[in-house]
This record gives structure tokens, C-alpha cells and sequence, in this order.
């Protein structure tokens, strides 16, 4: 491997790797940023003009007044609820249909499956489904929000593949031991495609964190807001408003500029804590729903 | 278990059973996977086939007094009004534009991404890149817009720039010339690095003798890239083409409607926009379910074209 390389080949590499360093930056610094702000001393940081190398003195102000918040609270609570039961009814939805569908010998698996693959390309649309919400009942109650995404076709996929990967002969051995599908799903299946499972809990879990437009067709009540929902109050109403009046002004409340950095770093950090942890699975995850693609 | 397998066979072999004894045996043998299907199947049918049922609102006169079924008929009222409607022309052509960009702009980075990466030999700086570029793709859309909407307020960072090189501060979010630059740019980094897996996934499977072959052959990295990478992960972009066209008219509406304001309707309000605003804001149900049937229709008929084309000029297809 120790040939030399040509000079062409050195211009190639450095171009590649500068490239590569700049589109990481471009994406880690706005997150750098918001962090850095957060953290600053109100007054001083909007004093200060353009890129944050660091954070302009110390503060945790801001935090301290976005968990005084009692909309925040309250929604940051009802997406603990969404999260946890959601994602709860998706595993177990996604494992029963994924087991049903990779089973052999049964009839109707097929045809079962056609139908719910043609979904991922016909659907009634917003209008027909926010009525059937409102023909079910389920508007503006917290099933609203779990019920219509028990699953998802993608990920069912996902599964099924998985699956079928699970070798046949333990299965049989395991019926010749007298155990019910019930027990070979649970017993076997499950606890064989754990890193699979992990993927599925990852996506289902930052889906639902991150979900806002059901919420905002499907809720009235405020009490029943996930975060996501006040967090656009807090970072996009709010701000147009103020832009709206205060054009050039520039005399915004220096805590209220703060509070929003410390909004979305609260809103986002149990995701970025997550990630490292799920990193190494979900590739395998996205990896699996592509060959079968 | 086998043993019985066997003998069944052995049976249907002598003489074949009829459709409703075979329905009944498999019934009988796999009940249990049946019952645990039956959540999944209730599901899809009420969630998924339900609304395509509450789509035939589009051709009537929709009232919540007569419930779906009894509403009257009005055919193709609703199309016609939409077609000539004062909006159509704004919200079809804002949405072909964008979906466009989409594909020209967003659609190859992905590739282009992972292209790059297979170049770089150093693993660790490999995989760094790697775990930094999927992270937006797990932000969800309220905070990627929060964070665009401050960034590029009249005194947000960018413009602090603009002004530090002596240029007038823009008002980026409520200029409609400034829309579908920001849509699509912050489209690529949501989606880029995430976007960029299945091709690496499939750049592993090309055979590492066709590199062999092209270095005897004198082909530098360059032409190794362009004349074996790039054609062996051909059939996974022809793939993902396919259904990149087939959602050509579907954009990522709920950014747009976070990210738009009236100011900048113009360029900014989509097909999907103009179905929330007539459907939900001022409960024209059949209407806009009409709107909403129109696009869908057409990504439809896109997805089965570009289909088509690809069994036709390449051996790629996705049925």
C-alpha cells in the first residue's frame, strides 16, 4: 500500500477531506451555537455581534425560567405520556405483524401484506382522516395522538426482514417442545433480534417526540399539547410577531433571546443523549429495510 | 410437526382440496397467527382504507348532518372549482418548482455524500463524519425551523454577518425570493448524511475485484469512482428515483407551514398548505379532500411512469 501517490491523488484527498470537515461543521455548529447561548449571561450575549466561539459569561438563567414555565412542564410531561405508551403500542403491534407476516405456511400472508404495502402509496389524505378521527371520537383526547400511529408500514418492513432471519430450526425445535406461536415470538424471536428491537425503539421513540402536526389537527385543549407543539409558540409565533413590530429595532427582551436557545436545547438534548447510545444499531436497521427494498 | 407436513402433502398430491377446505385447514392450524394479526389488520383497515372510503366526500357536497354516505353527489364540482380557482395556478406551480429542486438539488447530495466518504481512508475521520451528518435527521422539523427562523432573523446571526462585511441586514423569512433557497438548503442538511447510508450500504456490496482490475488497468481514483462505484450502486439510485419521483408533488408540507407566512405566500403556499388552510382552518372538507386527491393522483400516476421508464431503459423496476 506504501506506493506513491500521485499528485493528483494528494489534491483529491485533501479536497475530500476539507469538504468533508466543512459540511461537519456546517451541520454541528448551529447546535454549538444554540448551546453556547444558552448558557450565556443574558445581557452580555446580546451584546454581542455574530459567530460564538464560547459562551459569553455563565448563566443558567434561562434554564432556570424554562422550567418555570408551567406550558412547557405540562407539555414536556404529555410527551414523556406519548413517548412512553406510543412507542410501548408500536413495539408491540410492529412484533405481532412482523411475526404473522414471516411465519411460512400461512395462507393469507401474502395477500395481507400487498394491502398494507399499497398504503405507503395511496392514501385518503389530511381531510378524510382528520374526519374519521372526528366520526371515532378520538379528537382532542390523548388517543389522539397514539392510536392513529400504533405502526408503521416502513418499519413493519424492517422487522419482517429481521425476522424471517431467525434460523427455522429453532423455531421447530422449540414446537416439538409443545410452544405456541405466543411463546416462540416472546421466548425466541424477540429476544434473538434485540438490536433490531433497539432500532425499532430509537425510531418510533424520536418519531413521536418530534411529532406536531397530528397534535395540531387533532388537539384543541392545550393541556393535552405535546412539547413540540409550544415549542413552535415559543421559537416561530412569538418570533414573527416580534419581528413584525420591531423591525430594526432590535430592543428584544435579552433574557426572552436566551430562553428560546434554552427551549430547544431542552427540547432536543434527550435525543442527542440517546443517539450515541442507538448509533451502532440503527444503521444496521436502515441497512436491513433496504434489502428487502 | 414435519412428519404431519409430510403426510398433508402427500394428500393434497392424490386429491387436491378445494379453496374453502384449504381455508379452513389453514384457519385451524394457524389461529393463533391469525388472532395476532387481527390488531394489525383492524388497524390498516380503519386507519388506513378508512379515510380512502371518506375520500368519496371529494365528488360530494360534504355535511356533517348527513355523515359521508348520505351527503349528496356533486361529481366533478369540486375539481372543476379548483381548476379554475383563483389559487391553482400558485399552489401547483410553487409545488412543481419545489419538488424539482428537490430533485435536482437535494436528491444527489445523498449521493454525492456517500461518493466522497468511500474515498476516505481513514476510518476514524470516516465515522466521525458519518455520526455528525445523520444527527439533524433525528431534530424534529419545529426546532430545525426554530433554529432557521433565528438564525436568519433581521438581527440573527447571518445577518450580524451580512453587516460585519458591510452588507444590509435581509429579511430572509419574509422575502418571497429567499423561500425556496432556505427550503431546499436546509432540506440537504436534514437529510443529507441520513440519506447518504443506503448508498454506502450499497457501495460494501460491489465486488473488490473490479477495483483490482481497474488499477492493473491504470484507472486512478478518480475514474474508479466514476466508472465502478457509481455504476455499481446505479440500481439502488434508480430505486430510490423511482420513489423520489413518485412523491415528487408530496413535500415536506408541515416544514412549509411552519416556515411560511402570508408575506410570502407567493412563492411558499403548496398544494399541501392550501388543503390545511381550506380543509382544516375553514372546514371546506370536500373541497380541499378534492385538492388533496388531486395531488395524490398525480404522484401516483408519476411513481407508476417513472416505473415504467425504468423497466423500459434499464433492468431496474420496483415491480
Amino acid at each position: 500500500m506504501r506506493t506513491s501517490k500521485s499528485i493528483s491523488e494528494v489534491i483529491f484527498d485533501a479536497a475530500n477531506v476539507i469538504l468533508l470537515c466543512l459540511l461537519s461543521i456546517v451541520t454541528l455548529y448551529p447546535f454549538l451555537y444554540v448551546l453556547f447561548a444558552s448558557i450565556s449571561t443574558p445581557a452580555e450575549f446580546v451584546q454581542h455581534r455574530g459567530i460564538l466561539l464560547w459562551p459569553k459569561g455563565f448563566s443558567l438563567d434561562s434554564y432556570r425560567m424554562v422550567f418555570e414555565n408551567p406550558n412547557i412542564i405540562r407539555s414536556y410531561l404529555n410527551t414523556i405520556f406519548y413517548v412512553a405508551v406510543g412507542t410501548t403500542l408500536n413495539i408491540l403491534m410492529t412484533a405481532l405483524g412482523a411475526y404473522g407476516l414471516s411465519r411460512k405456511n400461512v395462507m393469507w400472508k401474502s395477500t395481507i401484506m400487498m394491502l398494507i404495502v399499497m398504503t405507503m402509496f395511496f392514501d385518503g389524505g389530511l381531510i378524510p382522516k382528520y374526519l374519521l378521527m372526528k366520526n371515532i371520537g378520538l379528537l382532542d383526547t390523548y388517543w389522539a395522538l397514539i392510536i392513529p400511529s400504533a405502526m408503521t408500514t416502513w418499519n413493519l418492513i424492517i422487522m419482517r426482514t429481521a425476522f424471517q432471519g431467525v434460523p427455522d430450526a429453532l423455531e421447530e425445535s422449540a414446537r416439538i417442545d409443545g410452544a405456541n406461536d405466543w411463546t416462540i415470538l416472546f421466548r425466541i424471536i424477540i429476544p434473538l433480534s434485540l438490536p433490531v428491537i433497539a432500532v425499532m425503539v430509537l425510531f418510533y421513540g424520536v418519531w413521536h417526540w418530534n411529532k406536531w402536526f397530528d397534535a395540531l389537527i387533532y388537539l384543541r385543549d392545550r393541556n393535552l399539547f405535546p412539547l413540540q407543539l409550544i415549542l413552535r409558540e415559543i421559537l416561530i409565533q412569538n418570533d414573527t410577531n416580534s419581528m413584525m413590530t420591531s423591525v430594526g429595532g432590535g430592543d428584544r427582551m435579552p433574557v426572552g433571546e436566551t430562553i428560546k436557545y434554552a427551549t430547544i436545547m431542552v427540547a432536543t438534548l434527550p435525543i442527542l443523549f440517546l443517539y450515541p447510545f442507538l448509533q451502532k444499531y440503527f444503521v444496521k436497521g436502515v441497512m436491513i429495510g433496504a434489502i428487502k427494498e | 410437526m414435519q412428519l404431519k407436513e409430510e403426510t398433508n402433502r402427500v394428500v393434497i398430491r392424490n386429491k387436491p382440496d378445494s379453496f374453502k377446505i384449504r381455508v379452513a385447514k389453514d384457519f385451524r392450524r394457524n389461529s393463533m397467527i391469525y388472532l395476532m394479526l387481527l390488531p394489525v389488520v383492524a388497524f390498516y383497515a380503519v386507519f388506513h382504507y378508512g379515510p380512502l372510503y371518506g375520500l368519496q366526500i371529494a365528488f360530494k357536497n360534504f355535511s356533517a348532518g348527513l355523515g359521508i354516505w348520505h351527503s349528496p353527489w356533486v361529481g366533478f364540482q369540486h375539481f372543476s372549482d379548483f381548476f379554475n380557482g383563483f389559487f391553482f395556478e400558485r399552489v401547483v406551480s410553487n409545488t412543481i418548482i419545489l419538488g424539482a429542486y428537490d430533485l435536482i438539488f437535494v436528491f444527489p447530495a445523498s449521493i454525492v455524500l456517500a461518493l466522497l466518504l468511500n474515498e476516505v481512508r481513514h476510518r476514524v475521520f470516516k465515522r466521525t463524519v458519518q455520526s455528525i451528518t445523520y444527527i439533524p435527521h433525528f431534530i424534529s422539523v419545529v426546532v430545525v425551523v426554530g433554529m432557521l427562523v433565528d438564525f436568519l432573523s433581521v438581527d440573527g446571526l447571518i445577518n450580524q454577518l451580512v453587516t460585519y462585511f458591510g452588507g444590509k441586514p435581509i429579511s430572509f423569512m419574509r422575502l418571497p425570493e429567499w423561500f425556496r433557497t432556505i427550503y431546499t438548503s436546509s432540506a440537504i442538511w436534514q437529510g443529507i448524511g441520513w440519506g447518504s447510508i443506503i448508498y454506502l450500504a450499497a457501495i460494501s456490496n460491489i465486488d473488490p475485484s473490479l477495483y483490482e482490475a481497474a488499477k492493473v488497468d491504470g484507472a486512478g481514483r478518480w475514474k474508479q469512482m466514476l466508472q465502478i462505484t457509481l455504476p455499481g450502486i446505479l440500481p439502488t439510485v434508480i430505486i430510490l428515483l423511482i420513489l423520489r419521483i413518485g412523491s415528487f408533488m408530496a413535500l415536506q408540507d408541515e416544514k412549509i407551514l411552519i416556515m411560511y407566512n402570508p408575506v410570502i405566500y407567493e412563492t411558499a403556499d403548496v398544494i399541501g398548505t392550501y388543503v390545511y388552510r381550506k380543509g382544516i382552518l375553514e372546514a371546506s372538507y370536500s373541497f380541499s379532500a378534492a385538492v388533496g386527491m388531486f395531488n395524490s393522483l398525480i404522484n401516483f400516476i408519476l411513481l407508476i411512469g417513472a416505473n415504467y421508464l425504468s423497466k423500459r431503459f434499464t433492468d431496474t423496476k420496483l415491480w
